[in-house]
Parts: C-alpha cells; structure tokens; sequence
C-alpha cells in the first residue's frame, strides 16, 4: 500500500511537470495558430448570416488573455491526470513475475500511452483549430475518438501478447508478429469506425497543417516528460528500498 | 523470506491496494473529464470551465466544437 502511494505520487509530480512542458510548447508554438484560426472563424462568422441557436461569440466568459492562461491549467490538469494513470498502470503491472525492469516499463508505458492516446487517434480524427468541424458532429466526433484511444491501448495489448506467445521463436517473427497484430487492431478500428470531412473550403491549409502539427508537439512534450521524470524518479525510490538489502543478498551469493 | 512467498505476494494485488487504485483510477477519470469533454453538464459552472481551458483542449488534440 505505502508503496502504491509512493509511486502515484511520483506519477502525479512527473504529469504535473509534463504537462507544464506541453503549456509551454503549446504556448510557444501553438497559440500563433490558434490566435489565426480564430481570426478566420470570427471572419466567417461575420461573413455568414446569423443563426437564430448559434451560440454567439460576443459575450465571451473568458477573455483570449485569460484562454492563455487557462492553457497552462489545462495542461498541468491533464499531464497530472495521465501521470496518475500512468503510474498506477505501472504499480499495479510490476507486481506480476517476470515483470521488466522499472525504467523499462515506466518508459514504455508512456510510449504506450503516446502511441495509444496520441498517435492512433490523431491519424484517423486530426486535431482541428476553432473554425473547423460542424458543431452538430461533436457528440460523435468525441465518442468515436475515446472510442479510439480504447482501440488504441487494446492494439498495444495485442502487441505485447503476440510477442509473449512467441517466446520460443526468433526475435525478428516475434517482432513480426507484435507489429502485425497492432497493425491489425489498428486497421480494423479505422475501418469500422466513421470518418468525418469537416474542414470548410476555404480554410488555410498551411494553417490546418501547422496547428495540427503544434497540437502533435505538446502531446509528445507531454508523454516524453511524463515519461522520463517518472522513469528516473521511480528508479531513485527502487535504489532507496534495494539499499538495505543489498548486503544479505551479497552474502548470499 | 522465502522465493515462493515473495512470487505469491507479488503476483497477487491486496484487496486494498486494488480498491484505491480503483478509486484513484475514478477520480483521474474525472479530471481528463473535466479538463477536456465537460461542457457544464457535470461541473456546474456554466461554459466557464470549458472556455478557460479551451486552448488547452485544442491545443492537446481533444475533439471540442
Ligand atoms: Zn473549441
């Protein structure tokens, strides 16, 4: 139990700096765009004839100064919340036998988390700027985007089973077979799964293009953060606990 | 302490440590709710909450509007 709380609070301080690294990526990087995106969805808005249940931009609750600071809220919430995950996904896993070492999994849960949360989601629904998407898909939009990311952590399960099945095999069939059964999970969401072409016309491209790729950018800043701080704070706490008994085992042996 | 006894222990998740992470898991949930799907249905705050992080939601890739 102690040990469980130790490492969630170590998974919850590494969100909390990973997410504050994707504030600051995203800051940086990505509110140039998001600044010009809402320049064009309020020039189109003025351009089209008002819709009598269209939710008006006028009365703004928070201004776009406090939206930037919001941002790093958001952020921090959110690594905070994945760090979370992450490290009890990574407490409750190491206590199976055969289990890898503590970085190992602490890094190659995030990648999973990366590849499973970011990755698989963002190639069959790209992130949109303001401006784009068709409010009444929404709902939709976002069921079928958790819909996804779930997909996309069963494709990593699938993954790491099939290379467990084929222990007695090559290294090259068994990684073969990792990326084939991913792959599979993965084709078979995006198949089975709607798709939505909501962009407008005359959107920028180099707009879309540049916000969805600031949007990739503060996830990986995320993840990679999470990642790393985690690993190395756990791997200090599994240094700290193995210190006293170092010496019996070294008799021992 | 015996081989056999720390695998058993080891394999094996106690009751308690199982239902916080459960509990841990919720609330976690609950935040990734908060920060990147509520529209005020489930925080009570109007669009409040919704418009301070919508960059954050954006800029993070979360369906939003
Ligand atoms: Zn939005």
């Amino acid at each position: 139990m102690q040990s469980f709380i130790q490492i969630l609070l170590r998974g919850l301080l590494a969100g909390l700096v990973g997410g504050l690294l994707a504030g600051s990526f995203a800051y940086t990087v990505g509110e140039p765009w998001l600044d010009r995106a809402i320049a064009v969805e309020e020039a189109q808005a003025a351009a089209a004839p008002p819709e009598p249940d269209g939710h008006s931009h006028e009365e703004a609750l928070v201004s776009r100064s406090g939206q930037k600071a919001g941002l790093f809220l958001a952020t921090a919430l959110f690594g905070v919340a994945m760090g979370g995950l992450l490290a009890t996904a990574f407490a409750l896993l190491r206590r199976r036998p055969r289990a890898p070492g503590g970085v190992r999994s602490a890094l190659g849960l995030a990648a999973a988390g990366l590849v499973a949360v970011v990755l698989v989601p963002a190639l069959k629904y790209p992130p949109n700027p303001p401006g784009v998407g068709d409010p009444g898909t929404v709902t939709a939009r976002t069921v079928s985007w958790l819909l996804l990311v779930v997909l996309g952590l069963l494709a990593g399960w699938a993954a790491v089973a099939a290379h467990r099945a084929l222990r007695t095999a090559g290294e090259a069939p068994r990684a073969a077979a990792a990326a084939g059964a991913f792959l599979a999970t993965v084709g078979a969401a995006y198949a089975v799964l709607p798709t939505f072409q909501e962009v407008p016309g005359g959107f920028p491209a180099t707009l879309l293009w540049s916000f969805r790729l600031a949007t990739l950018g503060t996830q990986f800043a995320l993840w990679v953060g999470v990642g790393l701080v985690f690993a190395v704070l756990v791997e200090r706490l599994g240094r700290s606990a193995a210190a006293p008994t170092a010496t019996p085992v070294a008799v021992g042996a | 302490m015996s081989g056999t006894t720390a695998t058993t222990q080891a394999a094996a998740v106690p009751a308690r440590v199982f239902w916080t992470a459960l509990a841990v898991v919720g609330a976690l949930l609950l935040l990734t709710y908060l920060v990147a799907f509520d529209n005020g249905a489930v925080s009570q705050s109007g669009m409040l909450l919704h418009e301070l992080m919508h960059d954050g939601r954006h800029l993070l890739g979360v369906p939003c509007h």
